[in-house]
């Protein structure tokens, strides 16, 4: 039972990416440069994100793992997103005097951990997958260990978390114990109709749930992403919940989902999110906060998509491609923009991150003009406003649930993003119509960081390549052997 | 005219040049930016008059259409295409940009280079939206265009400009969410999202669209496009947008904004869903009555001049929509008429009222009085203006109405009576407050010493006068353009009408355009 070389090639970037982790951890001693582990870490992340290049499309390790385009795209979109927060993190790190070399390592092992949610195909593995990535995630989120709000992030998520991976785990027993396996081919051919297997379903879309924010799993998320170093934040909002995302909708559309049980649970999910979402940021005076609710919110709109996929093989007719993809386009532009987003609110928050509610974002406008330019944009991308990704996104979602006939659903999400482009708004309103009260605090960036700089400039031009230009991406989203291989 | 084969595109992406342009001068070079601007605004509007060329007297069907295909799913292109009614709504727009600039001349103190960027920028997506020939192409300018506006009420009006920015804001989002839906709605039961084309399936003999489909369609559409109006129960906006916008930002919102919801229903509502329209036409005229009579109501108690103004262009705007939804040729080119009259009047109203604020700083009647002392010539000027807004003959603003109320009457004579209180009320708001503004003696003694008009705008006006009186008696000369295109509606309105009521399969006459993109795009049809 060893393992074959192809197999090995398959999970390349996976072991890339855990290689210069640990590389990194042992370099710290003799490399005391933090612009050379930088580098090297930018290096680690883009080298296994280019591995994909060289595996074949098969599955691997007995079927454990699959790799498809599907996966590809999602190691891609994480690979990405590692790339540009270590970029973003080098100068947070080093305003606020933490070690880089274990910081990235951490990504790094992230990212191997939402490659590996990415590609399984079978529940214990996509477990792993999980708790690489979570554990990580939970060691980043405290790792400003002198500010009492990083620690609270941190044990917050680790409890949470725990209990939710713990729903998950129990999950895949109940789900053991109805169809005797836990590869999702094999569970799949059994009966789909029993109540345990139901159940045991269930569970694991609880403890997805709570990994991509979704309502009423969502309470940790304000919490925890206030807290964490900003660039971890935005880790957070792209990565994690990309590769959730990703696991959750490779089980259900390998299993026989296309019941009125799971239609209900993703309907009433989806809405449930959205509201919380939006409503939660209706209140909120803190940016981050209030960027950590828009995360809640596009969590529902995603399960739009989902809900719609739940109707697609009822109605064959309909076809479920469009579905898959917006979810896939939906993700891209998202991550993108809240990563391009929270590298904004990063460099605004100065040293200690003291300066993130929406009075130190008043006047950006005319102090910079380049920061507020390019978080106005992001902003509306995540409005959803024509010509940036985030309006491509919301319009295939939308799409997809007025194909699926959920007129209601659509409605509903028409309703949300009323809602939401008022606290959207209300951010650009602070920064250009708003003049700062009282003078600049004397530690208050006075402009990004060449680095930082850099990341903002791939996410805004990222946001508008996939507004303005979406073909390419859409012929990789919508190609057929990714969809098959997805089923 | 070698040129002419990317005109369109280049009407449309010229003002994004300039804006660009301005880019790269610096923020403290006033000069030059405002002279820029200018420049920049008055190229395009000679552009635009280019564009009467090309459309031909008594012709339907668009001229000049642009097509290129842009996403490959949904298939959305790049369509563009002008007909006689977009040609002139299209030279009014262009005609009030550099209007703006010259308004905002004294009024815009800070930020002068973002300022006349986004006054480009609205133009851009003003005119894409008049020329969009793609229904999503049309939503992507119809959104756009939300930004530049927001930005100029919010950073540049006056006191409780946030409120009003956000407000404007909301509204419009939240109308054209619905038409989003609609959109979609439509793509999924024809297949494509190009304008002709559906118009093409719609009519088909086998394409049966159940009445409450249509029904719901022509509602998603009609929401967004009333509050774009606005019409009765939902103009709510207006009044705030319009007092806490700049000068400049009020002329265009007045002249131009406000039609693009008018030239949607009848470019969208009417040809695409023409039972539904005419199974909603009594309660839309009923909303434009209510509209017509209680934006005059409320304008005769405006103590604030502004104010006045904004709820006559209510009013003004309940005449258009009553027009269009009494399926009458002649009331519809009336409506036609009455959106560029009354773009033009209520233009050169806000400018006028622009040059008492910068002045005075205030817009409360109450704080002027016997102004045609100091101010002759003002006086003058405003006089002519408010005369042709209230639709005195030989001006511009009678022949619309005349056209209106004449065309309603043929269909139902109440409404048109109901209709016409508003322009002897029109007569009543505007000759009052002019009586109140003007004559009399001079109150108050900030007002003794008020400049008249400078010759920056006395030139505007009288471009305005020379327009109001030319619109006035050379009437012909646009309706005889704009009447090909509104045949070609009411003859949409009508053929499925009468169809379904009596002869079963009649072969629908094909939407007419450029005869090049229209096989393309039945082609695209049949193969689907």
């Amino acid at each position: 039972m060893t393992p074959k070389a192809a197999d090995l090639i398959g999970i390349l970037p996976e072991i890339i990416w855990c290689g210069f982790g640990v590389l990194l951890m042992l370099l710290q001693p003799f490399l005391k440069n933090r612009q050379g582990l930088t580098l090297f870490a930018m290096v680690g992340a883009a080298a296994g994100t280019l591995a994909t290049y060289f595996g074949q499309s098969s599955s691997g390790f007995f079927g454990l793992v699959q790799f498809d385009m599907y996966s590809i795209f999602f190691h891609w979109l994480v690979g990405l997103v590692a790339f540009l927060v270590i970029l973003a993190a080098d100068s947070y790190l080093e305003r606020e005097n933490l070690a880089p070399a274990e910081f990235y390592a951490l990504i790094l092992f992230a990212t191997a951990g939402m490659g590996v949610l990415a590609s399984a195909q079978e529940l214990l593995t996509a477990f792993i997958g999980l708790e690489m990535s979570s554990i990580s995630s939970y060691v980043l989120a405290g790792y400003r260990r002198d500010s009492i709000k990083s620690s609270e992030s941190a044990v917050k998520y680790f409890l949470l978390g725990s209990f939710a991976t713990a729903f998950f785990l129990y999950g895949i027993a109940l789900v053991y114990g109805a169809s005797g396996s836990t590869n999702l081919m094999q569970i799949a051919s059994t009966d789909s109709g029993s109540n345990l297997l139901r159940l045991g379903l269930t569970l694991i879309l609880v403890g997805l749930g709570f990994k991509v924010a979704a309502a009423p799993f969502q309470v940790w998320t304000p919490d925890v992403y206030e807290g964490a170093p900003t660039p971890v934040t935005a880790l957070f909002a792209a990565g994690p919940k990309a590769a959730t995302f990703a696991l959750l909708l490779r089980i259900f559309t390998t299993i026989h989902a296309a019941t009125d049980f799971w239609f209900w649970a993703f309907w009433i999910l989806a809405v449930v999110t959205m509201f919380v979402g939006n409503l939660g940021a209706l209140v909120q005076t803190n940016v981050k906060r209030l960027l950590a609710y828009s995360s809640i919110a596009h969590a529902g709109y995603t399960l739009v998509a989902f809900a719609a996929v739940t109707t697609m093989k009822l109605d064959p007719a309909t076809g479920a491609a469009p579905a898959y993809a917006a979810v896939l386009f939906y993700l891209l532009g998202y991550s993108l923009v809240k990563v391009g987003a929270f590298t904004i609110v990063s460099e605004i928050g100065g040293k200690g991150e003291s300066y993130q509610t929406l009075d130190d974002f008043a006047g950006l406008g005319t102090r910079q003009p380049f920061a507020a330019a390019a978080m106005t944009l992001f902003l509306l991308s995540l409005l959803g406003m024509p010509i940036t990704a985030g309006f491509f996104g919301k319009f295939y979602v939308f799409k997809a649930a007025i194909n699926s006939k959920l007129i209601w659903l659509a409605v509903l999400m028409t309703i949300n993003s009323a809602i939401g482009a008022y606290y959207y708004l209300r951010v650009i309103v602070v920064m250009y119509m708003h003049e700062r009260k009282g003078d600049a605090p004397a530690d208050a960036a006075i402009s990004l960081s060449p680095t930082s700089a850099m990341v903002v400039v791939v996410a805004a031009l990222a946001t508008l390549y996939l507004g303005l230009l979406p073909n390419h991406v859409l012929g990789i989203v919508l190609s057929q052997n990714l969809i098959s291989s997805a089923r | 005219m070698e040129f002419s084969g990317h005109l369109l595109s280049i009407l449309v992406f010229f003002p994004a040049i300039g804006a660009l342009a301005l880019l790269f001068l610096r923020s403290e070079d006033e000069y030059w930016i405002r002279r820029l601007t200018f420049v920049v605004s008055v190229v395009e509007f000679i552009f635009s008059l280019s564009l009467l060329r090309v459309v031909a007297i008594d012709a339907p069907g668009y001229a000049l259409t642009e097509y290129k295909a842009w996403i490959s799913s949904p298939p959305i292109n790049y369509h563009l295409g002008v007909d006689g009614i977009s040609m002139f709504l299209v030279i009014l727009t262009t005609f009030l940009t550099p209007i703006c600039v010259l308004a905002s001349w004294k009024g815009v103190h800070h930020r002068i280079k973002e300022f006349h960027v986004m006054l480009l920028l609205l133009e851009v997506g003003i005119i894409g939206v008049f020329l969009a020939l793609d229904l999503f192409v049309f939503f992507l300018f119809w959104e756009v265009m939300l930004i530049p506006m927001a930005f100029l009420i919010g950073i540049w009006g006056h006191d409780r400009r946030i409120y009003a920015a956000v407000k404007f804001f909301i509204y419009t989002m939240a109308g054209s969410a619905f038409m989003l839906v609609g959109i979609l709605w439509l793509y999924n039961l024809t297949g494509t999202l190009d304008l002709p084309a559906i118009q093409l399936t719609l009519q088909g003999v086998a394409f049966h669209l159940a009445p409450r489909t249509e029904m719901l369609l022509f509602l998603s559409f009609f929401v967004a496009f009333a509050i774009k109006v606005p019409l009765f129960p939902l103009h709510t906006w207006l009044p705030d947008a319009h007092v806490e916008a700049p000068t400049a930002g009020s002329i265009i919102l007045a002249g131009v904004l406000l039609k693009m919801g008018t030239y949607g229903m009848i470019r969208f509502c009417l040809p695409l869903f023409p039972e539904a329209s005419h199974r909603a036409a009594p309660y839309v005229a009923v909303l434009a009555i209510i509209g017509i009579i209680y934006g005059a109501l409320v304008a005769l108690v405006q103590p604030n001049l502004k104010k006045l103004v904004a709820y006559s262009s209510v009013s003004h705007l309940g005449f258009v929509v009553l027009g269009i939804f009494t399926f009458h040729t002649i009331s519809m080119q009336g409506a036609v008429y009455q959106m560029l009259a009354h773009g033009i009047s209520t233009g050169a109203l806000f400018f006028l009222v622009g040059m008492l604020y910068d002045r005075r700083h205030t817009f409360e009647i109450s704080e002027y009085g016997g102004l045609a002392t100091p101010m002759p010539k003002y006086a003058a000027f405003f006089l002519f203006v408010a005369l042709s807004s209230m639709g005195l003959p030989m001006l511009n603003g009678f022949v619309g109405e005349y056209l209106i109320l004449l065309g309603t009457y043929q269909w139902h004579w109440g409404w048109a009576s109901w209709a016409a209180t508003g322009v002897i009320l029109s007569a009543c708001y505007l000759l009052w407050s002019y009586q109140r503004v003007f004559f009399g003696e001079v109150v108050h003694d900030k007002n003794r010493n008020l400049t008249d008009i400078d010759s920056r705008e006395k030139w505007g006006l009288i471009v305005f006068a020379v327009i109001t009186l030319w619109m006035g008696i050379g009437s012909p000369y646009i309706t005889h353009r704009v009447a090909g295109p509104v045949d070609w509606v009411i003859e949409q309105t009508k053929s499925k009408y009468a169809e379904e009521a009596s002869k079963p399969a009649v072969l629908p006459q094909p939407a007419p355009m450029a005869s090049e993109t229209h096989q393309d795009s039945q082609t695209r049809t049949v193969s689907r």
